[in-house]
C-alpha cells in the first residue's frame, strides 16, 4: 500500500497525545491536582497539541475536507465514522480533566479515567480501520490492534518522562512506563513480522481470476498502457532488503529509546534530561519509521489482477 | 446510510452482469463505451490527465485484462473484463464513513454519491477486486453504476435500456439481468454454463458472474498447423536428395 505521509503522520502524532493525555490521567486520578501548575498546562498543551495536528492532518488526505463532518454519521458500520466520534468526543473529559487537574481539583479522578478510557478507546479504533480490512493479509492480523496501543502508549510515556525532567519531576514510574512500552513494543513488532514472514500469502492470481483450471495464470497483457489508481494506491512494493534495512531501524531506534530510558535513572539530573529528550527522539524516530513500514509492507489483493502471483 | 439492505427474500431483485470468458476476445469496446457513457452520466465527468500525452491517467470504470494460463502451445489466452460486481455483502460500503457509498434496496445497484463523498479512499481498500477509482479532479471515489441513468430510462427504446458495455459489446460476451430471479434468462444461462463468483472465500457474495472458458476440443500440440512448426532438424541426414539439397541452400543463404 502507498504510503501516504498524512496519514503517518496522524497516527504517530495523535497516538503520542493520545498516549500522554492517557498517563497524564491516570496520573491525576491516583494522586489528585497537579503539583505544579506549569508542568501540567505544559503536558496538556503537548498532548492535545499533538492530538489536533493528527486529526487535522488526517483531513488533508481528503478529496473533500470541507465534508469532513459527515463522517460522524456512520458509526454503526464504519470504524472510521467510529474513530472520528470517539476522537472528537475524547476532547470533552480531556479539558474538563485539564481543568480540574490544573485548577478546581473536582472530579479529578473521574475525568482522568474517563480521558485514559477515551484515549485507549481512539486508538483501538484507528488500528481496527486497518485489522477490519479482509483485503490486505498484513494488516487483518490480530497483532495490528495491540501494535497501535503499545506504540501510543510507549511513545506517549517516553513524551511524559521528559517533560517530567525539563519540570524536575523524573519518577521511576515514569521510567517503568516508558521503558516498558519501548520493550513491549519492540518484541510485539518482531513477533509480528515473524508471523507475516512466515505465513503464506492467502490467495493466488488462479483464485481470483478463477481459470486456474486451465493451468498457472500470468498476466499477458494490462488492460491500459499507463498506470492507474489501483496501481499506485495499491501496487506499491517494497524491496526485501529495503525493507529489512527500515526493520533494523526501528529496532535500533525502539532499543535505543529504551537505554536513554534507563540512563534517566542513573545520569544527574541535567543530563538525565537530556537523555529523556533523546528518548523522546529515537522513539519517535522508531515510531514513524513502523508506521511507514507497516503501509509499505502491506499487500493488497487486487494486485492479482494486476500480475501478482499471490497475495 | 451504509447499513446493507436484506436482500435475503426469495426473488430479491439483484441487478448484475454475467460475463463469457469463453467469447470475450479483448477488443476493449465495452471498457471505452463505458468511459464514454459515464463521462457524461451519473458522478460525470471522469476526466484523464494528460489523455493525449505519454502518461494519460483517470479513472475508468471498467478494465479489460488479458492472462495466459497453461503452458506451452497448449498455453490459453483469457480475456477478462473486470468491473465493479456489485456484491450481496460488499465491504465498500460498509466501511464508507460518510455514507456516500451505498446500496440500494430495490434492486441492489452498488453506488457512490459524489455530493457527499469525503474522498478518503478507505472503500477502494476494502475492495478486493479493484472496483473502485478514485478520481482526484473532483477529490471523489468513482465505480461501475450499472448504468443506472440508462436501465431505467424510458425514452430509451428496449434495447437500449441496458449498460453501454453490454450494449457495446460485439462478440455477445456481455449479459444483464435479474441474478436474483430464478427464472430469468441470465439466471439460467449461468446455471447451464456453471458461472462462478470471483473470489468467493472472501464472503463478499458478487452478484456478477463470470462464465468459464470452454475446454478445447482438441490439444494444439496435436494441430497440423502446430507441426509443421516443428523446429527443422539441424543434422542434414534426413529425407530426399532434393529435401536435403533445399535445406543446404536454405542454410547457405540463412548463414
Amino acid at each position: 500500500m502507498h504510503p501516504a505521509y498524512s496519514v503517518i503522520l496522524f497516527t504517530t502524532s495523535s497516538g503520542a497525545g493520545y498516549g500522554l493525555l492517557a498517563l497524564i490521567g491516570l496520573a491525576g486520578a491516583t494522586h489528585g491536582a497537579a503539583s505544579s501548575i506549569e508542568f501540567a498546562i505544559t503536558t496538556l498543551v503537548v498532548a492535545l497539541g499533538l492530538i489536533s495536528v493528527g486529526l487535522l492532518s488526517s483531513t488533508f488526505h481528503l478529496g473533500h475536507p470541507e465534508r469532513a463532518w459527515r463522517a460522524f454519521s456512520q458509526w454503526r458500520s464504519s470504524w472510521l465514522s467510529r474513530e472520528g466520534i470517539v476522537a472528537v468526543a475524547t476532547f470533552v473529559p480531556a479539558l474538563l480533566f485539564a481543568y480540574s487537574w490544573t485548577f478546581s481539583n473536582q472530579a479529578v479522578a473521574l475525568w482522568g479515567i474517563l480521558s485514559a478510557v477515551m484515549c485507549a478507546a481512539t486508538v483501538y479504533c484507528t488500528g481496527m480501520i486497518y485489522a477490519s480490512l479482509p483485503t490486505i493479509r498484513q494488516w487483518r492480523h490480530p497483532l495490528v490492534v495491540p501494535v497501535y496501543l503499545v506504540f501510543a502508549l510507549a511513545t506517549g510515556a517516553t513524551l511524559l518522562l521528559a517533560l517530567a525532567h525539563v519540570f524536575a519531576r523524573g519518577q521511576l514510574i515514569q521510567v517503568i512506563f516508558s521503558a516498558a512500552g519501548l520493550a513491549s513494543a519492540l518484541v510485539l513488532k518482531l513477533v509480528y513480522w515473524r508471523s507475516i514472514d512466515s505465513t503464506k500469502p492467502s490467495y493466488t492470481i488462479e483464485q481470483a481470476t478463477g481459470i486456474g483450471h486451465l493451468g498457472a495464470v500470468r498476466q499477458l497483457e494490462l488492460p491500459h498502457t499507463a498506470q492507474n489508481y489501483l496501481m499506485q494506491e495499491m501496487g506499491y512494493r517494497i524491496g526485501r532488503k529495503h525493507a529489512e534495512k527500515l526493520r533494523r531501524i526501528v529496532v535500533l531506534s525502539l532499543t535505543g529509546g529504551l537505554l536513554f530510558c534507563l540512563l534517566t535513572l542513573v545520569l544527574p539530573s541535567a543530563l538525565a534530561t537530556a537523555a529523556a529528550i533523546l528518548a523522546v527522539l529515537w522513539a519517535a524516530i522508531g515510531a514513524v519509521t513502523e508506521r511507514w513500514l507497516f503501509f509499505a509492507e502491506a499487500e493488497h489483493v487486487v494486485n492479482l489482477y494486476y500480475g501478482k502471483p499471490a497475495a | 446510510m451504509t447499513a446493507l439492505p436484506d436482500t435475503s427474500a426469495v426473488g430479491q431483485k439483484k441487478l448484475g452482469l454475467v460475463i463469457d470468458l469463453d467469447i470475450c476476445v479483448g477488443c476493449q469496446a465495452c471498457a471505452v463505451s463505458c468511459k464514454e457513457w459515464n463521462t457524461q452520466g451519473y458522478s460525470a465527468p471522469l476526466i484523464d490527465d494528460d489523455p493525449y500525452g505519454a502518461n494519460p491517467m483517470g479513472p475508468w470504470l471498467n478494465r479489460v485484462h488479458a492472462y495466459e494460463a497453461g503452458e506451452g502451445v497448449d498455453a490459453q489466452v483469457v480475456h477478462f473484463p473486470r468491473s465493479c460486481l456489485h456484491c450481496e455483502q460488499p465491504a465498500c460500503v460498509t466501511v464508507c464513513p460518510t455514507g456516500a457509498s451505498y446500496k440500494r434496496a430495490e434492486d441492489g445497484i452498488v453506488l457512490v454519491n459524489p455530493d457527499t463523498c469525503i474522498g478518503c479512499k478507505l472503500c477502494s481498500w476494502a475492495c478486493p477486486y479493484g472496483a473502485r477509482e478514485y478520481d482526484h479532479n473532483h477529490g471523489v471515489m468513482k465505480k461501475c453504476t450499472l448504468c443506472v441513468d440508462r436501465i431505467y430510462n424510458e425514452h430509451f427504446e428496449a434495447e437500449d435500456r441496458v449498460p453501454a458495455c453490454v450494449r457495446a459489446c460485439p462478440t455477445g460476451a456481455r449479459h444483464f439481468g435479474d441474478l436474483g430471479d430464478e427464472t430469468s434468462d441470465i439466471a439460467k444461462l449461468v446455471k447451464q454454463r456453471e458461472g462462478y463468483d470471483l473470489l468467493p472465500e472472501m464472503n463478499y457474495k458478487p452478484v456478477n458472474k463470470y462464465l468459464p472458458p470452454r475446454a478445447r476440443r482438441d490439444k494444439a500440440g496435436t494441430h497440423p498447423a502446430v507441426a509443421s512448426l516443428t523446429p527443422r532438424a539441424t543434422s542434414g541426414r534426413t529425407g530426399s536428395l532434393a529435401e536435403r539439397f533445399f535445406r543446404w541452400v536454405d542454410d547457405k543463404l540463412s548463414g
